[in-house]
């Protein structure tokens, strides 16, 4: 009982970390139907971001738990510079071409912002792992969990809530459901699908930048960070269903709790379980979980 | 017999002619060999996860020690300028990519760079890849850093050599630290990198142990990928069967990473935890590194080190140019390139002078031996072409003072004490209980 109680702890946990990011990326995808390889580099960018503004709070000698503000500070600087200068600049000349064009953009902006990164923040490793103490511990039976990770859950269901309320329930999210739906008919109706694409962007890039500005106190943030939690993150939302919210939530909960068993149970077949679910998913559902069958536009 | 009719100053002046037309000679031919350079191709992570940690300051301790090298500023014997007075030039390839990027790189290296030598790979990975592609081409290679001993126990090359131990060194040291120690270990658990160097890490702490610690009882064996990041599962795993000790070959971001979150949940406090790669991580993580953890360096590196001038100088000339000490991924690179330097000035000896060919330069390095900053490096295995050298463990201790980990309660190792012998491959001199080990501590 006590080790299932653990695996379902460790799964939890390494779930929330997974759908934060992988939220963005299948948000990205619902509505601007780009595959974002360079995802990955926006959560190092958060994680750089988050460790240089924690720094900063802590030489101004603002109180500990500010350094929580510090890091979605942040990812709200990042969002807010970085991602409208990259589908501006960049991505909005590729619309309308072959997916696979802007697959290769990506990846070469994902190459591009790798060094970038280590021009800016060197190649030195960055410490921030004060944030990760101002939860103190939690001991549930021969365990002691650090109170940051279940804070992690929690930012991981409020920040899943709010996208899905503001896709769901808002004038504006409709908004955004109609460009996913057809962004020809949206802009034949006075949407202005440019601006769409550009805020959709910015959400996702800031939920890239938040799972790496939230991750940064619990590694050394240094180059290279962005390239595991890309993998993971496309195993999930394919999992899941490329642009489902749901289906991210559902599959990185998959995820997690595969590795968490494979771990604690077989860990030689840890990376295995992963691919062995999403194979699996994908032989009775192609499309992923949560992702509806599209009629074909003629 | 022919006889000059030239009058007596114009023989005069014709024996001139021909002494300055052959002093032209000389000074032309001079000239040449003064102006001949020798092109290493040095190969290193310089982006990606194992850059930080290995890669850059590798490459920092290359380029401040050639330096030294162009100036003849490095001590005796080394203090010829460049490789026997021919400078030396660098050229400097990312190893990051993966093996099959790698094989291509070392081509192009080799093909179109024209380098005389390549010095590269901290990757196992890419250590298997590119020997075979090297010898292939009759290329002059080193193997500065990876761990792997399946290299030269696997395959037997002619251009190809390794300048530093393998990896069985660095856990046959942890187990007999242990030993010497007098540290409890009834039981164990692992923590390895699912990769050739995990892998060979973990089967050879394990056997040390079966051998040195009989009744020990090996626990958990977790095997996270590469660059994993979040290791709060596997932590848990390894707090759920807490063992005596548990023994760790992470490295890089992933050692750092495990640190900083093993450390608030309490595994150091529970279990004696040995890293058998540890050093690199210490000057970055300061007081976030737990205190009486064991660690190695791969080598006698660091704070580890041997005292001696040799050392002395290098510990200044590395310091002073990047304000840090230099750990082993700097060492390494140094003690590659003082062996290529003496054996390229062997090589040229044997060559009248001149620059030497891939075959001479590896007829040079076979079975050869130099003083490095860590010791004395004997090409001792694989037929010659594989080093071994003295290590050393130790205990970290934060110095609040000084403001970084220092190490404590050294044992050094001698080469032969914690290295196979030239006749048997690692794993079976391991299960054999180590014949012909000797010196040990």
């Amino acid at each position: 009982m006590a080790e299932l109680v653990t695996i379902l702890i460790d799964g939890l946990t390494y779930a929330s970390w997974l759908f934060i990011v992988a939220l963005g990326l299948t948000l990205v995808f619902g509505v601007l139907k780009i595959l974002n390889i360079a995802h990955g580099s926006f959560y190092a960018l958060g994680a750089y971001g988050a460790a240089t503004m924690v720094a900063w709070f802590a030489s101004m000698q603002f109180a500990p738990w500010l350094s929580l503000v510090a890091m979605l500070l942040a990812a709200v600087v990042i969002a807010a510079i970085v991602a409208p200068l990259t589908e501006r600049g960049l991505l909005r000349f590729f619309y309308g071409r072959d997916e696979v064009l802007l697959v290769l953009t990506t990846n070469a902006l994902f190459l591009i912002m790798e060094d970038l990164t280590k021009l800016i923040w060197g190649a030195n490793p960055y410490f921030v792992s004060e944030p990760y103490a101002l939860f103190g511990n939690v001991d549930v039976g021969v365990q002691s969990y650090v109170g940051y990770d279940f804070m992690l859950v929690g930012l991981a269901v409020t920040v899943g809530l709010a996208v899905w309320y503001g896709l769901n329930r808002t004038r504006q999210g409709k908004i955004v459901l109609a460009v996913i739906h057809s962004p020809e008919v949206a802009a034949s109706m006075g949407v202005n699908v440019s601006r769409v694409y550009m805020v959709a962007f910015s959400i996702g890039i800031f939920l890239a930048a938040l799972g790496g500005a939230f991750t940064a106190p619990m590694i050394s943030v240094q180059p290279g960070v962005s390239v595991g939690v890309i993998i993971l993150s496309f195993a999930v939302v394919i999992i899941g269903g490329l642009g489902s919210i749901e289906g991210a939530a559902i599959g990185a909960l998959i995820v997690g709790m595969a590795r968490s068993v494979a771990v604690h149970t077989a860990p030689v077949a840890e990376l295995f379980a992963i691919y062995l679910v999403m194979a699996v998913v994908l032989m009775f559902r192609p499309e992923g979980l949560f992702q509806r069958i599209q009629a074909r536009k003629i | 017999m022919t006889r000059s009719n030239a009058p007596k100053s114009s023989r005069k002046g014709l024996g001139a002619l021909r002494l300055l037309a052959a002093a032209a000679a000389v000074c032309a031919a001079t000239g040449v060999q003064a102006q001949e350079t020798f092109k290493v191709g040095i190969v290193s992570f310089l982006s990606g996860q194992a850059a930080e940690s290995f890669g850059i300051p590798a490459v920092n301790g290359a380029k401040v020690l050639v330096d030294a090298f162009n100036k003849g500023a490095a001590p005796a014997p080394y203090n010829k300028v460049g490789f026997g007075g021919m400078k030396l030039e660098f050229v400097y390839v990312d190893e990051a990519g993966g093996a099959t990027k790698q094989v291509q790189e070392l081509k192009t290296l080799y093909d179109r760079e024209k380098v005389d030598a390549v010095l590269g790979y901290v990757s196992s990975g890419d250590c298997l890849a590119v020997a075979p592609a090297a010898e292939e081409m009759k290329k002059f290679l080193i193997l500065y850093d990876c761990g792997t001993p399946r290299i030269f126990e696997d395959n037997k090359f002619q251009y190809v050599f390794r300048t530093a131990s393998h990896g069985a060194m660095d856990n046959v040291a942890l187990a007999r630290y242990l030993k010497a120690k007098n540290i409890k270990a009834d039981s164990f658990n692992m923590i390895n990198q699912d990769y050739a160097w995990g892998q060979d890490s973990k089967k050879d702490f394990a056997g040390a142990m079966s051998k040195l610690f009989p009744n020990a009882k090996q626990g958990e064996d977790q095997l996270p990928k590469f660059g994993a990041g979040q290791y709060g599962t596997e932590i848990s795993a390894l707090m759920s069967k807490p063992a005596d000790v548990t023994h760790s070959s992470l490295w890089g971001g992933d050692l750092q990473a495990f640190i900083l979150q093993a450390g608030p949940r309490g595994l150091f406090k529970r279990t004696q935890v040995l890293l058998s790669a540890g050093d690199h991580v210490l000057p970055g993580l300061g007081e976030k590194m737990p205190d009486g953890v064991i660690l190695g360096a791969r080598g006698a590196y660091g704070h580890m080190s041997p005292k001696s001038a040799l050392n002395d100088w290098w510990w200044d000339l590395y310091s002073k140019a990047y304000n840090v000490y230099p750990v082993q991924a700097p060492y390494r690179m140094v003690q590659g390139l003082l062996g290529l330097k003496l054996a390229a000035e062997k090589a040229m000896a044997a060559n009248g002078g001149k620059k030497p060919t891939p075959e001479q330069l590896a007829a040079a390095m076979r079975n050869s031996e130099w003083d490095s900053p860590a010791g004395r490096i004997k090409m001792a295995l694989g037929g010659g072409h594989q080093a071994i050298q003295d290590t050393a463990i130790g205990r970290t201790k934060y110095d609040a003072a000084k403001k970084m980990v220092m190490i404590e309660d050294i044992v050094r190792f001698p080469a032969e004490c914690v290295n196979p012998p030239a006749n048997m491959d690692a794993e079976n001199w391991i299960k054999a209980g180590f014949p012909g080990a000797k010196n040990c501590p």
